[in-house]
């Protein structure tokens, strides 16, 4: 079997490993020139009192009260707060959203009719129904869920819609005549062919939630992460909102890469996406 | 007892009674296929040959029961083919290799669906992994396999649900001239060892002399059987043997005469088949 040595996969890995190191340093050295400047104007400008302190802080001074915030453990309690609804609400827009996105990605009949009331919904900013949900619900744990779910649950579902369209017609096929019927269709072949698609989806909608979590907590008077944004306004504390603001990217950021980012990355190596 | 076997033996394992297919698109109806008849003996090896849209494919598909005929009847083993069955598996052009799962699970897909215990599972998928020289490939991804080595995992895959028939859609059509040479040889020599049947689809006039004990040579618009040739040459067969080539050419000129009197001009982009 020579030939079949000659035809083995080149180690695609370790050659990209290489270039890592010196292709990525000038982009991290322009980043660190780029914020560290963007800080220092900021703080010349703070500095020259053209504004009340409590009004227009210094970086120094919003970083002082991120690092109190954190230390005194609130602005730690008040992420966890937020991350638990954000996480139940998630999980029921993953579910939903999943099982609509099959259904109307396979179904023309729902296509034709839910599919374009999806499409509809998803255009409506999801604060939008935080009226509602208080109406509903009154200023409960439920309706900022609800709201929650409303700003994840379109997203996915188009996701998932558009992934299972997509799916090649060819994987469907050879999986029937190896045998793949019902539910082994969905769930052998069609749900992981369109798994790229799919994870896009989820990951617009993780976006969408934590906008949609944040902007009901405002509303909110226990303790969260937009509910502190809200008591620094009330406190004309101009270094708590910007801390919390900052707060809000950390966990953003960090859910993002830490579990969208190297999903994202693995699913699309496997399906060999990255060439 | 005696005429029993022979009826057995002589029965054809696959027969087509005036099967024809016909295609309702948007431009009006398309005549993949008109009516043809077929009988194929277990153990053959048929070269379906012929240009792009001739509905070869359209047959392979009818065959496997993906698509039902507009008029006539499949049968299988004498049973009438409603739908894809475990004795008739689809080979692809490229594979359509699941990108998700490794080789061995790709091997064993068909096996899952039987509900076949999973050590039994992993035996018959490895053994069908050596038959096909991937042996240390069982853990690599389809992104990391070459062409050839898809389409070995593709047949691996197709013969581990142990298959009567197996209906090939131009299996090495992508495939570079070396890789598909051998490709061949091992093809024949799984089929010598298995007496599977095999369809084979191909617009590859030596490939089909190469590999067929008989050729049927389609023309397109509408696809129709025009010609059939047995071939008798020894095996293995060589593509530089001078009896091979006289084949390839005879069969040629069948094939651009009946290329001639095909109305190309009324060739739509996208091939029915």
């Amino acid at each position: 079997m020579e030939t079949n040595m000659q035809q083995a996969p080149l180690p695609a890995r370790a050659w990209s490993g290489l270039s890592i190191g010196r292709a990525q340093w000038a982009p991290w050295a322009r980043r660190i020139i780029f914020f560290g400047g963007l800080f220092l104007t900021w703080e010349m400008i703070a500095r020259a009192g053209i504004w009340p302190e409590y009004l227009f802080p210094a970086p120094s001074v919003v970083i002082g009260a991120l690092a109190n915030g954190i230390g005194k453990g609130l602005y730690l309690t008040a992420a966890w707060v937020s991350l638990q609804r954000i996480a139940v609400g998630y999980a029921i827009s993953l579910a939903i959203g999943v099982a609509l996105g099959l259904l109307i990605g396979r179904v023309r009949a729902l296509n034709e009719t839910l599919g374009s009331l999806v499409l509809g919904l998803q255009a409506l900013p999801s604060v939008c129904w935080l009226p509602l949900a208080i109406l509903w619900m009154g200023l409960s744990e439920r309706a900022i869920i609800f709201v929650v779910v409303m700003g994840a649950l379109f997203s996915i579902t188009l996701g998932v819609e558009a992934g299972v369209k997509n799916t090649p017609p060819q994987y469907v096929k050879a999986a029937r005549v190896l045998g793949a019927r019902g539910l082994a269709l969905y769930t052998e072949v069609v749900l992981p062919a369109a798994l790229p698609a799919i994870l896009s989806g989820l990951k617009q909608g993780w976006t969408f939630a934590w906008r949609s979590l944040m902007a009901g907590e405002l509303l909110f008077y226990t303790l969260s992460l937009g509910n502190l944004l809200q008591t620094g306004r009330d406190l004309n504390d101009a270094a708590q909102v910007m801390a919390v603001m900052l707060m809000i990217i950390i966990v953003g950021v960090t859910i993002d890469q830490t579990v969208f980012a190297p999903l994202e990355r693995r699913v699309r190596a496997r399906w060999g996406l990255n060439m | 007892m005696m005429t029993d076997v022979m009826t057995k033996t002589d029965a054809p394992i696959l027969r087509l009674e005036g099967v024809s297919k016909t295609f309702n698109g948007q431009n009006g109806a398309v005549e993949a296929l008109q009516p043809l008849s077929l009988d194929v003996r277990a153990g053959e090896f048929v070269c379906l040959l012929g240009p792009s849209g001739c509905g070869k494919s359209t047959l392979l598909n009818l065959i496997a029961g993906l698509e039902r005929p507009t008029t006539g009847d499949v049968f299988a083993n004498g049973r009438p083919v409603v739908g894809p069955g475990a004795d008739r598996v689809l080979m692809f052009q490229d594979g359509a290799l699941f990108p998700w799962l490794n080789v061995r699970a790709n091997v064993e897909f068909g096996l899952r669906q039987t509900g076949l215990p999973k050590r039994e599972r992993a035996g018959a998928a490895q053994r069908w992994i050596d038959a096909v020289h991937l042996t240390g490939f069982e853990r690599s991804f389809v992104h990391e396999l070459s062409g050839g080595m898809r389409q070995r995992v593709a047949i691996a895959r197709a013969l581990a649900i142990d298959p009567a028939i197996l209906l090939m859609d131009e299996p090495f059509g992508a495939l570079d001239a070396m890789t598909r040479d051998l490709m061949h040889r091992e093809l024949e020599s799984i089929w010598q060892s298995t007496r599977k049947t095999v369809l084979f689809v191909t617009h590859n006039v030596r490939e089909a002399v190469a590999l067929g004990d008989r050729v049927l040579v389609f023309a397109a618009r509408p696809g129709r059987i025009v010609a059939e040739f047995r071939i008798d040459l020894p095996r293995p067969r060589s593509l530089e043997d001078h009896a091979l080539v006289d084949q390839a050419r005879r069969i040629t000129a069948v094939l651009r005469e009946a290329g001639a009197n095909s109305n190309h001009s009324a060739a739509r982009p996208g091939e029915p088949g």
